[in-house]
């Protein structure tokens, strides 16, 4: 459906992206994480036409797509991470305006419109000024302007950002429905959780570059630890590497000191928790807490990069 | 009061004035630009620079001793600039502007004047008197009165000379012991040039002229502006997302600011005719034309201020500042016979004097059409340039 292949940006001595390469099939959504300045921007603009590569090409359903005009651009909506509004038009005619730029007209404008009002719950303030809508609101209608034209691919650059816990759900009730739909999504984020809800493949990438493509579980299973348990230390150790013992014991792969939580990561729980817990009741700390869980993403970063994404 | 928390609010405000290029460049820049241009266009800037000429024609129909030395004392002058010329052409080169009095002498002036010269007003009236004719542009009542000034120093001068050297006859029925009683030999019709004849001059004119120019470039620097908003904002991102041309996106900018600019035209000088009076004496095509070429330069003018700066704050001060000059060059505030020469010369290097120069002719000089083509293809000329420097220097690569 979609191919990305070589794709390289600069900007003056700043390498941006660098061959950057994933193909996305029919219906897949796929994950484009990273954390802010990674690429991930510039490689959706560059798929959208809006950046043009210094080398490397899209393709869409086989054929590159070439030039501002390309009638190739017409299976793409982009939901950029700007609102892409008008705060003194209407919702409609923001819409109106949307579908204009795809050729849309008349009857067939109004229904899309219709649709993709109903579709993000905003059809009963469809006449009403943008400038008076929630900030999740407006992040609807900015999905909705991507839609008219009914396009296969959606292009989806950061959507969720900066809106309440309520609206999030409610755009990902949206892309879910989306999905549902068969269509191809592609959403950058660097909210992990946000990827493992969503998205069937994950393309992580870093400094411009593609560290991990794989599919969510695929990607998981590339940390060498894909349990974690955090324990809550009632009397933590001086010192910086208090818990640095617990890295030396069979079939521990790490152990991080995160603020009140000791987090250690194991490939077998039922084989490693036990010496865990020996180790620290035999030098005295007194475990207040335990909670178990799968290595999510951004486990899968920070072992990757070696930072953590939200750090970044 | 916390000084404390005084003294910081007040060295937040300077630092963030001082960080705003606008404000910077407007409290700083412009009034030492406009007060230098003012001062310069009134007071003149050095006496090295010569002082703008009034420009006169002169047509001499006496032929006369007294015309002959009238015609050389006004070439003389340094305030004049005197061509000869015959009536029609003289009369043409008033109404289109290029000449600002056409001084007449008509046949017989000097006989007339030198026997005029010596009869009491009580054995005068008008009709005795010869008649000399100025033809003025009315838009340059200031320059009439200097010019008439003038003129009378010189042909009293005249009139005198030869009156008493007896060349003219002028004493010759006159001898000594006569009571003489002296009087201004000659009268004066004035004549302002307009569209034709019967038609008055209406000052509100080149007022609206002037000003809708003005104000049209500051919508175009805003159309410029908006622009550079637009680009920050996720709607640009869409617009080159969907599959329509560069020439579309800012193509379509263009167009709407050429709309609204001819709207602002449309309006202001249809106040100006309901309520002052103002017509369109010249061609209305001509006038149409003008208004097109000067919309169409507003909106490449637009776009030129989109590349001006790269922030639209910093576009906004810069091109505020451009569209001061421009004005001022253009002659909407002051007119621009008040320039010294070479600025007056310089000024038809600015987009704007075109503006105002076919607006004027076309509203009460009378121009025709083909005298609106000159400002017409200048006014493109310019569009021409701006929209490719903008399009040249237009940043289209942006992240989503």
């Amino acid at each position: 459906m979609l191919e990305v292949r070589g794709l390289h940006k600069r900007y003056g001595d700043l390498v941006a992206v660098q061959e950057v390469s994933f193909t996305v099939r029919p219906g897949e959504a796929v994950g484009l994480l990273g954390p802010n300045g990674a690429g991930k921007t510039t490689t959706v603009s560059m798929i959208a036409g809006l950046v043009t590569p210094d080398a490397g090409e899209v393709r869409i359903e086989g054929g590159v797509v070439r030039g501002e005009t390309d009638p190739l651009k017409r299976k793409m909506g982009l939901v950029p991470q700007d609102l892409a509004l008008h705060d003194l038009l209407s919702a409609r005619d923001n819409l109106a305006l949307f579908g204009a730029l795809y050729g849309m007209r008349g009857a067939e404008l109004r229904r899309a419109m219709d649709a993709a009002l109903d579709l993000v719950g905003l059809a009963d303030r469809a006449k009403d000024r943008v400038s008076a809508f929630s900030g999740g609101m407006k992040r609807r209608l900015n999905m909705a302007g991507a839609l008219l034209h009914d396009p296969a691919i959606l292009l989806l650059d950061e959507p969720t950002v900066g809106v309440d816990p309520q609206s999030r759900n409610a755009i990902f009730d949206n892309l879910e429905e989306l999905k549902r739909r068969g269509k191809t999504l592609v959403y950058t984020t660097h909210y992990m959780e946000e990827a493992e809800r969503l998205c069937d493949r994950i393309v992580i990438v870093d400094h411009g570059k593609v560290i991990a493509n794989d599919s969510l579980e695929a990607v998981r299973r590339l940390v060498p630890g894909v349990n974690v348990i955090e324990i809550e230390i009632e009397n933590p150790g001086q010192g910086a590497e208090w818990y640095g013992g617990l890295r030396a014991l069979d079939g521990v792969d790490s152990a991080e000191w995160q603020g009140s939580l000791l987090r250690v990561t194991m490939r077998d729980l039922t084989e490693t928790s036990p010496g865990v817990l020996e180790w620290l009741r035999a030098h005295g700390y007194r475990c207040v807490h335990l909670a178990s869980q799968r290595a999510d993403l951004e486990t899968v970063f920070l072992t990757l990069t070696g930072r953590s994404v939200r750090n970044l | 009061m916390s000084f404390t928390a005084f003294s910081a609010l007040v060295r937040r405000d300077l630092r963030l004035f001082f960080m705003d290029r606008r404000a910077v460049i407007m409290s700083f820049v412009a009034p030492i630009l406009i007060a230098s241009f003012f001062g310069y266009v009134f007071g003149g800037a050095s006496a090295d620079q010569p002082a703008s000429r009034i420009a006169v024609a002169a047509i001499d129909q006496d032929r006369s001793a007294i015309s002959k030395h009238v015609l050389a004392a006004l070439g003389a002058d340094k305030a004049l600039e005197v061509k000869s010329a015959d009536l029609e052409a003289a009369r043409a080169a008033v109404r289109g502007g290029k000449t600002t009095v056409a001084v007449v002498i008509p046949a017989g002036f000097g006989d007339g004047a030198a026997k005029s010269l010596f009869r009491g007003e009580d054995k005068l009236r008008g009709g005795d008197k010869p008649e000399m004719q100025l033809l003025y542009d009315p838009s340059h009542n200031a320059e009439l009165a200097m010019v008439r000034g003038i003129l009378t120093q010189h042909v009293m001068e005249a009139v005198s000379s030869e009156a008493f050297s007896g060349g003219t006859g002028g004493t010759g029925g006159a001898g000594p012991g006569l009571s003489m009683s002296f009087s201004m030999p000659y009268t004066v019709r004035e004549e302002a040039v307009t569209a034709r004849q019967g038609v008055k001059y209406n000052s509100m004119a080149h007022s609206f002229a002037g000003m809708s120019v003005q104000f049209i470039l500051f919508m175009g620097i805003d159309a410029g502006v908006m622009v550079l908003l637009l680009r920050r904002s996720g709607v640009w991102s869409r617009m080159r997302a969907a599959p329509i041309s560069r020439f579309t996106i800012i193509g379509s900018r263009a167009a709407s600011s050429a709309i609204v600019a001819m709207m602002i035209l449309c309006v202001v000088f249809g106040f100006a005719r309901v309520v002052f009076g103002v017509r369109i004496e010249g061609s209305f095509a001509g006038f149409a034309g003008v208004c097109i070429a000067f919309a169409i330069m507003t909106a490449a003018f637009g776009l030129l201020v989109a590349v001006l700066g790269k922030t639209p704050e910093a576009a906004r001060g810069i091109a505020i500042l451009a569209t001061l000059l421009l004005v001022m060059l253009g002659g909407s505030w002051v007119p621009t016979f008040l320039f010294p020469q070479w600025l007056q010369s310089a000024s038809f290097a600015v987009p704007t004097r075109w503006a105002v120069d076919g607006l004027d002719a076309t509203i009460w000089r009378g121009a025709s059409f083909t005298a609106a083509l000159g400002p017409i293809a200048a006014m493109l000329g310019f569009a021409v340039l701006f929209g490719a420097i903008a399009l040249w220097r237009f940043r289209w690569d942006g992240p989503a």
